[in-house]
């Protein structure tokens, strides 16, 4: 099967650089899958995994904070602020995050920190699903 | 003229000092090497965001989004990135020098700007002559990830969002060589400036659309101007630091030889004295 270049770049440095069959994430207007020969595309990501096919079966989570992703001639790159490769997360600080912004949730105060409390949240069990290998 | 005592006390102290400046200079140089690094593994990150950046915000001329609109300027931000500690030779004061010139010439009230301080030798120039900083973080490492700024970074855009303030500047010390930093003032927001880097556009197709994806990519590309000078900034400082523990040896080395050639010449001058002594002595039993 024809594959293509997948990179996911942080501010701290490259993540990923891997040729895939397909990959899939959520973009903010829903599921998203792409295979080689997509039209060029930009679209903003959710907090959520991205599944990366390696093909033989093999696929590879990565976990992805925000960002966009950009499509071009057989070329894929995810811009976002964090992405951490599943066996690269840091499993005990995403608990503690998840921990902690439950119980900020739980406290209710100003709006502005709910919305931020629950960002957090939301990064952090994304980072724990990916762990688990669920999407 | 000292006694033999007293100068072989300051050459001690002297080579203790010369001592911790070496240490200090070699602790510098590795931490330089590190922030080279990590400035160079962000320029992927950068040029494909510009790349992005550049070919919506040109491409499509109909895209409309208030970071990319000069609007009326009633106030001014000015973030400034210093360090936290001292003994990095001109490195702060230059920087707060070049930005608090620029202020008294631009402004004439308190009220048209705002200061923002990364560092903590900024803060203090700014309280000191009674400008509070609005937003400040100190006690940053030395080798900050995006994870560490991300809350005062995302504040300072937020900020002009607000309307807080109607454009920002950042001013740091941009890393040329080890030997070289030139102070630096870059206008952040709004963004006026956007240039293609490859000078290739491709078009693309948006999903939804181009003003909700400016709406995620313009703040995230604020806030990487804003990493890639701290960035930028603390390459500066480790190098600057370097530069003038380097100079602090030197002059180390210089002062003991110095003062070695003194306390050897007392010496001399204590033995003369005695033979003298001695030979007068010998001279009167005669």
């Amino acid at each position: 099967m024809k594959t293509f270049n997948v990179n996911i770049v942080t501010p701290d440095g490259p993540v990923v650089d891997t040729n895939v069959e397909l990959l899939s994430a959520k973009a903010q207007s829903g599921e998203l899958g792409i295979m080689a020969g997509h039209v060029p595309l930009v679209a903003p990501l959710q907090i959520g995994a991205v599944r990366l096919v390696l093909g033989d079966k093999k696929s590879e989570l990565v976990a992805v904070s925000g960002g966009f992703l950009e499509v071009r001639s057989d070329q894929v790159t995810i811009l976002a602020q964090a992405a951490e490769k599943a066996e690269n997360i840091d499993i005990a600080r995403a608990k503690e995050a998840k921990m902690r912004a439950e119980r900020f949730l739980q406290d209710k105060q100003d709006q502005v920190d709910l919305k931020r409390a629950e960002l957090a949240l939301r990064r952090a069990t994304n980072r724990l699903n990916v762990y688990e290998g669920k999407l | 003229m000292a006694s033999l005592r007293d100068i072989q006390t300051r050459i001690t102290s002297t080579k203790k000092t010369s001592q911790i400046t070496k240490a200090m200079q070699m602790v510098s140089a590795s931490k330089l090497s590190r922030a080279e690094s990590n400035a160079k593994s962000f320029v992927p990150y950068m040029d494909k965001i510009q790349e992005v950046v550049a070919s919506i915000a040109l491409g499509s001329k109909d895209v409309r989004h208030p970071m990319l609109v000069s609007r009326p300027v009633k106030k001014t931000g000015y973030l400034v990135i210093t360090s936290d500690r001292g003994l990095a030779g001109a490195y702060n004061s230059s920087i707060l020098r070049s930005v608090y010139k620029k202020i008294q010439e631009r402004h004439t009230s308190k009220d048209e700007y705002v200061v923002i301080a990364l560092g903590r030798v900024g803060r203090d120039f700014f309280r000191i002559r009674g400008i509070e900083a609005i937003e400040s973080t100190i006690g940053l490492p030395d080798q900050p990830s995006f994870a560490d700024v991300k809350e005062i970074v995302r504040k300072t855009v937020d900020l002009f969002s607000e309307g807080m303030y109607d454009e920002l500047y950042m001013y740091y010390s941009h890393f040329v060589n080890a030997i070289q930093q030139d102070v630096t003032e870059k206008k952040v927001l709004p963004l006026t400036d956007i240039q293609s880097s490859g000078g290739r556009l491709s078009s693309y197709e948006f999903e939804p659309s181009p003003e909700e994806i400016l709406e995620v990519l313009l703040p995230q590309y604020a806030e990487s101007l804003i990493y890639g000078a701290l960035l930028d900034g603390k390459a500066s400082e480790h190098a600057a630091r370097m530069t003038a523990m380097q100079n602090a040896t030197d002059n180390a080395k210089e002062l003991i030889r110095s003062l070695t050639l003194q306390y050897n010449r007392a010496r001399q001058a204590a033995i003369t004295q005695e033979i003298t002594e001695i030979v007068g002595g010998a001279a009167a039993l005669e």
